[in-house]
C-alpha cells in the first residue's frame, strides 16, 4: 500500500520551503513588509514539518515534544516584556544550539563504525555545545544575575578555552587518523573520549563567554545567534537534510553581518572584543577641564520648552528605567509645541543590534524619526537641545578627540555639537567601556540627575501645567 | 562521499545568498531580524524528526532535539510578529 514516495515528496517541500525562508528575509528589508516577511517565512517552516511529519518513526513521541517544546515558547513569546528581548534572544540562540547538539549526539549513537563524516558530528556538538553554554551565561549576564567577573576569573577562562579548542582539534584529529588507519582505537574508547568531547565543548562555551563585559553582549549574542545557525547547517550535512543546510546557512550569515556591524560600530576588531576586553586595552586618562552642571526639572523645562528642535538620543538606560513610553509622550509635547523632535539612535546602544529600535516602535515613535549617527551627525549644529536619556560611550566625544582613549576611533553621536545638550543620568559612574566622558564637562552641558523615567514625567508634568 | 561535496556546495551558496539578502536590511528592524533568525534556526526540528528512538537515550535525545527546536520555532515566530506589528509610519 505504502508504495508512495514520500522522499520526492519531502525535496520539493524543502526546496518551497526554502524559497519561502529567503523571500520572507527579503521582505524584511524594508518596515512595512516585514510583518509579512514574518508570515511567509513561518509558512515555510510550517511546510518543512508537515511534509518531514507524514513519515515518522515514532509520532506519539515526536508530536508531544513538538507539543511540550511549542507551547513553552509560545508562553515565552506572549509573556516577554519588550526591554527583556535581549535576554530572550540570547536563551533561544542557546535552545538552537542545544538542539544541534543532541541531534548529533543521537547520530554519533547510530554509528558502528568510523568514518569522515564523524568529523563533521564532532563539529556539530562542539559548534552547539559552546552557542548552549555560551549563550547561558550572556543570559545571566543580561539579566545582570550574572556580573562582570575577577581578573583571575578571566584569565583562567582564557586558559580554559584554549585547552578545550586544543582538546576538541585532538578529538576530531583522533577520527581522521583512525579513518586513515594510522591509529586504531577500539570502539569503547572512542565513545569514552566522545563522552569527554560533549563535556568539554560546554566548558569551552562558559570558558568563551564569561570573561566578555556586559557592554559587549550585542556582539556576543550576535556571534552566538551565527553560530547557531551554523550548527543546524552542519546538522544538516550529518543527516543529508537540504532544509537544515539553506535555512542554518541564512541563520549564519544573518548572525555573522549582524557581529561585523556591532564591531565596525565599536571601531574594534573582533579578537579585541573578544579576547582583550576594554580593560586591557591601555586607557590614558587626560585631564578633563570644565565642570558638571547639574540643572533642575524646572529649569531642563524652560530650556526645552523654547527649543526649535530636540534630537533624544536613547541609551541602555532608557531601557533599564522602562522609559521608552513617557520619552514618546515628551516627544508629542515638544511636538505640539512647535518643535521638531527626531531621535538618534547609535548601532550599539542598548544591548542588542535594534534594541533602542524595538522598545521606541513599542511606544508607537514613528521609525521616519529614528535617525542613523551618518544622518544626524552633519544636522548637529542646528540642534537646540539633544536630551541624552541613559547613553554614555556612544556619545562620549574622546572618541573624536582623544586618540589615546580606549574608544577613540568609534563613530559617535556627536551630541556635543548641539547648541545644549541635556544628560539624563543616575549618577556619575562611567560607561561601560570605564572611560570618563569628557561631554559631562563641557560648556553646553546640563546633567539631570535621577531616574530617567522619573526626570522625563517630570518634564512631561511641567508640559501639562 | 560525492553526496556531502554536493551537500558542501548547498552550503557555500546559501550562505553567500544569506549575506547578500541580511546586508539590506536595515538596522531598525535589527532586533525582530534576530528573533526571526532564531526561528530559523529552530529548522533542526525537521532534522530531529528523522532521528532514531530506539532504546532509552536516544528518546531522551530525540526527544529533547524536537522540544528545544520546537520552543525556537513556536517563540521565534511568535515573538516577532509581536514585534513587527508595533513598527508603524505615522
Amino acid at each position: 500500500m505504502m508504495d508512495f514516495d514520500f522522499t520526492m515528496l519531502q525535496q520539493i517541500g524543502y526546496i518551497a520551503s526554502a524559497i519561502l525562508f529567503i523571500y520572507g528575509l527579503k521582505m524584511l528589508s524594508s518596515e512595512s513588509s516585514a510583518a509579512k516577511g514574518n508570515m511567509v517565512s513561518s509558512f515555510g517552516m510550517l511546510l518543512a514539518i508537515l511534509v518531514t511529519l507524514i513519515d515518522v518513526i515514532n509520532p506519539v513521541l515526536m508530536l508531544s515534544a513538538i507539543l511540550v517544546g511549542g507551547s513553552i515558547g509560545a508562553i515565552f513569546a506572549l509573556r516577554v516584556k519588550m526591554t527583556s528581548i535581549p535576554e530572550m534572544v540570547a536563551l533561544f540562540n542557546g535552545f538552537g544550539g542545544l538542539s544541534s547538539y543532541f541531534l548529533a549526539w543521537s547520530e554519533f549513537n547510530n554509528q558502528t563504525e568510523i568514518s569522515l563524516v564523524m568529523t563533521l558530528t564532532y563539529l556539530t556538538i562542539f559548534i552547539g555545545g559552546i552557542t548552549f553554554s555560551g549563550s547561558l551565561i550572556a543570559f545571566f549576564k543580561l539579566s545582570e544575575v550574572l556580573k562582570n567577573t575577577s581578573n583571575f576569573v578571566n584569565s583562567a577562562s582564557r586558559w580554559m578555552l584554549i585547552f578545550g579548542c586544543s582538546f576538541a582539534l585532538l578529538c576530531i584529529l583522533q577520527i581522521v587518523l583512525n579513518v586513515s588507519g594510522l591509529l586504531i582505537l577500539e570502539m569503547d574508547l572512542i565513545r569514552i573520549i566522545f563522552v569527554c568531547f560533549l563535556i568539554a565543548s560546554l566548558i569551552t562555551g562558559l570558558a568563551f563567554v564569561l570573561p566578555i563585559g556586559g557592554g559587549d553582549m550585542p556582539v556576543v549574542i550576535s556571534l552566538l545567534n551565527s553560530l547557531s545557525g551554523i550548527a543546524a547547517a552542519l546538522a544538516g550535512i550529518i543527516i543529508t537534510n537540504t532544509a537544515l543546510i539553506v535555512a542554518g546557512c541564512l541563520v549564519g550569515a544573518s548572525g555573522l553581518v549582524l557581529t561585523l556591524i556591532m564591531a565596525k560600530s565599536m571601531n574594534r576588531t573582533l579578537y579585541n572584543i573578544f579576547f582583550v576586553g576594554y580593560a586591557a586595552s591601555g586607557s590614558s586618562d587626560a585631564e578633563i577641564e570644565g565642570e558638571i552642571k547639574p540643572i533642575t526639572a524646572e529649569d531642563a523645562f524652560l530650556v526645552i520648552e523654547a527649543a526649535r528642535s530636540v534630537l533624544i538620543v536613547p541609551g541602555y538606560g532608557m531601557a533599564v528605567a522602562q522609559a521608552q513610553h513617557v520619552v514618546k509622550e515628551l516627544g508629542d509635547l515638544l511636538e505640539n509645541n512647535d518643535c521638531e523632535v527626531s531621535y538618534g539612535i547609535h548601532p550599539v546602544a542598548g544591548r542588542m543590534p535594534g534594541h533602542m529600535n524595538v522598545l521606541l516602535a513599542e511606544a508607537n515613535v514613528s521609525y521616519d524619526n529614528l535617525l542613523e549617527p551618518k544622518d544626524i551627525n552633519p544636522k548637529m549644529d542646528i540642534v537646540d537641545v539633544a536630551i541624552v536619556i541613559g547613553a554614555n560611550d556612544v556619545v562620549n566625544p574622546s572618541a573624536t578627540e582623544q586618540p589615546g582613549s580606549p574608544i577613540y576611533g568609534m563613530p559617535i553621536l556627536e551630541v556635543y555639537k548641539a547648541k545644549t545638550v541635556m544628560v539624563l543620568k543616575r549618577s556619575m559612574s562611567s560607561g561601560f567601556a570605564g572611560v570618563q566622558n569628557p561631554l559631562f564637562f563641557k560648556e553646553n552641558s546640563r546633567m539631570l540627575f535621577g531616574d530617567a523615567k522619573e526626570s522625563i514625567s517630570k518634564l512631561v508634568a511641567e508640559f501639562k501645567e | 562521499m560525492e553526496i556531502y561535496l554536493l551537500l558542501f556546495f548547498i552550503l557555500i551558496l546559501a550562505i553567500f545568498l544569506g549575506l547578500e539578502l541580511i546586508s539590506k536590511i536595515p538596522s531598525t528592524l535589527h532586533t525582530p531580524l534576530m528573533s526571526g533568525a532564531n526561528a530559523i534556526s529552530g529548522i533542526t526540528l525537521v532534522g530531529a524528526l528523522t532521528l532514531q528512538t530506539d532504546g532509552t537515550l536516544q528518546m531522551v535525545l530525540a526527544f529533547c532535539a524536537i522540544a528545544f527546536a520546537s520552543i525556537n520555532v513556536f517563540g521565534g515566530y511568535l515573538v516577532t510578529n509581536r514585534m513587527l506589528k508595533m513598527f508603524k509610519k505615522k
